[in-house]
């Protein structure tokens, strides 16, 4: 089903960096418009919340940095692509390539998170001009691993909506169903709030659904904050092998369905 | 029958379509109860295709056509009925399939369309594990061949829609398929792009011996590549054969235009019992069946002046535009 090796990956990257290069405004606006965490950080410090969780003023607005990195390279769009491209016929094309349209997609979300890059650095320095005292330099590890759980927060969310978007192949309007994920995902994730702050038992809740390991856990990570490292990589590992077989599944199922409307 | 790289039996296609009533009371009745119907667009459809040949399907709009190219390239399922392309099951889309083939669709396409062709086609090569040398090699003939060398490195929303067709055929043909399934390829283009196009195919068939299905509104497309038609009238197979004994079959009649020498002459033509079908001043042009040409001619010759005189076959695009409505031929 896969049938990826080094020189289709590769080229795929190019040719999709070399596209997304072509929306570089549109980019930098979406960029710009990820910046969700930080007016999260001001009602937080603001109303002196993070002394009810023990985070520092300082912590509190390294980690909300860190959580608008990760999202910036967490972002997810495949199901609303792939339901245009699926509804008009577009697909119709790769779907005789041999290799699956999905990697397309990869390419292209991967492609884009290069192009937004320096556009993150650029605000996080605005960032440090503003707030100086939550300058900080992670360690070497801490990094790579913050960077890792990133990527595979990434898969999380490009696998769900994936099995989302192979639904375009029995319902005309797939991203719906998305909708409803979106709540919990902005509530559950860390994006307004960091875990931790959560009740207990709703925390022992929260854990076991993928979604404190969108943000939350590489966010914690990389700002340096407490977090049990093993049991986030577990759950992470966990839950991309949980949904790559339900992903391949669908995807040999819905393909069956296919119409190829709109050609 | 065992160079045939196509075998179709029995082969059928339904749809499940769902209906709605206008108004605010269909809408509702859709809302909370969805009528669906099963559709056959294709019914236990059968033949052959060998290894090199050229084969247009003929239809009108919604007979079927478009959905065969799409059931034997394996982008749908069929119900019913087998099939094997290259000896592969199409819809199980088997790498080593999907190499053999492409598909080309006149209003669809695969280029990037912010990027220049030359990418696409080095993103294709490297999908069809093409080499970098090789496929330089191929786009640089390809290229050669359809005439776009200097288009390769403009961005394909900048090219006009002859270009991006000649395009999207380098990009469909740079793992050298040796099936091509073309819907519709010239759809939209002038005449001089349909005649390179018609010209590169006929090319591209003699130098690989590649087998070519194609669909076209377009007759010429049909009359200069294909010598074998199938004609398909609401998903079942009305024709399958050679295309000019299909023309003699259903056109058993030819058109004489008379050019007489006085105005009385072509009155009393016009009024001799013939079937006329055009008319103006001294010009007259009659239809006749074709076993009656010599006596016609004959009765004419002896009671008119006549000044000149010529037999044409009836236009192509007429005499197919007749089978496309016809349930038997």
């Amino acid at each position: 089903m896969f049938n990826l090796n080094k020189n289709k990956l590769t080229t795929l990257l190019k040719v999709q960096y070399s596209n997304m290069l072509e929306y570089r405004v549109e980019i930098a606006l979406w960029a710009i418009s990820g910046i969700i965490p930080f007016f999260m950080l001001n009602i937080w410090t603001n109303n002196n919340l993070n002394e009810s969780i023990n985070l520092s003023n300082v912590m509190l607005s390294r980690y909300f940095l860190s959580a608008f990195f990760v999202r910036q390279f967490s972002v997810v769009w495949v199901v609303f692509t792939f339901e245009e491209d699926a509804l008009l016929g577009k697909i119709s094309p790769y779907l005789i390539q041999p290799l699956n349209p999905f990697f397309r997609y990869l390419a292209q979300h991967i492609a884009e998170q290069i192009t937004r890059f320096p556009f993150a650095i650029i605000i996080a320095l605005i960032f440090f001009l503003i707030n100086p005292e939550s300058i900080w330099i992670p360690s070497l590890g801490l990094f790579l691993l913050s960077c890792l759980s990133t990527f595979f927060s990434f898969l999380i969310q490009f696998l769900i909506q994936s099995i989302i978007a192979c639904f375009c192949f029995w319902t005309e309007k797939a991203s719906s169903i998305e909708r409803l994920l979106f709540i919990p995902t902005l509530f559950l994730s860390g994006l307004l709030a960091p875990v931790i702050s959560f009740p207990e038992y709703v925390k022992s809740w929260i854990y076991i659904t993928p979604f404190p390991y969108l943000i939350d856990f590489p966010a914690n990570m990389l700002s340096g904050n407490n977090t049990n490292v093993i049991s986030g990589f577990v759950m992470q590992i966990f839950w991309i092998s949980l949904l790559l077989p339900i992903f391949k599944r669908i995807w040999s199922l819905g393909t069956k369905k296919y119409t190829a409307m709109g050609s | 029958m065992e160079d045939n790289i196509i075998q179709v039996t029995n082969l059928s296609k339904s749809f499940d379509i769902s209906s709605k009533e206008p108004g605010v009371k269909g809408t509702l009745k859709h809302f909370f109860k969805r009528e669906t119907k099963s559709i056959e667009v294709i019914k236990n459809v059968n033949f052959q295709i060998k290894k090199g040949e050229i084969v247009g399907f003929l239809g009108a709009n919604g007979a079927g056509k478009t959905t065969i190219l799409k059931i034997l390239c394996g982008l749908i399922y069929p119900s019913k009925g087998k099939l094997s392309v290259a000896d592969y099951l199409p819809y199980k889309r088997r790498p080593n399939f999907l190499k053999k083939i492409t598909l080309i669709m006149g209003q669809k396409q695969q280029l990037i369309w912010d990027l220049p062709p030359i990418e696409s086609f080095y993103l294709n090569a490297a999908i069809y594990d093409i080499e970098k040398f090789e496929a330089k090699k191929r786009i640089k003939k390809l290229s050669d061949m359809l005439e776009i060398e200097k288009e390769l490195y403009i961005p394909v929303r900048k090219l006009s829609l002859g270009q991006r067709m000649k395009s999207e055929l380098l990009a469909a043909l740079i793992h050298k398929p040796n099936i091509l399934f073309l819907d519709e390829p010239t759809l939209g283009l002038d005449i001089n792009a349909q005649r390179n196009l018609r010209k590169f195919l006929q090319i591209y068939n003699k130098e690989t011996d590649a087998t070519i299905c194609l669909t076209s509104h377009y007759m010429k497309d049909i009359t200069s590549l294909c010598k074998r038609v199938i004609c398909i009238h609401e998903g079942c197979i009305t024709y399958d054969g050679k295309l000019d004994k299909l023309l003699k079959r259903i056109s058993p009649v030819k058109d004489i235009l008379i050019i007489c020498k006085t105005d009385k002459d072509a009155k009393e033509l016009s009024n001799s019992g013939f079937i006329i079908k055009n008319k103006s001043q001294k010009e007259i042009t009659i239809t006749i069946k074709k076993d009656s040409i010599k006596s016609t001619l004959k009765k004419i010759l002896n009671k008119f002046d006549i000044e000149d005189l010529y037999i044409n076959e009836p236009p192509v695009d007429e005499i197919i535009g007749n089978i496309l409505i016809k349930k038997k031929l």
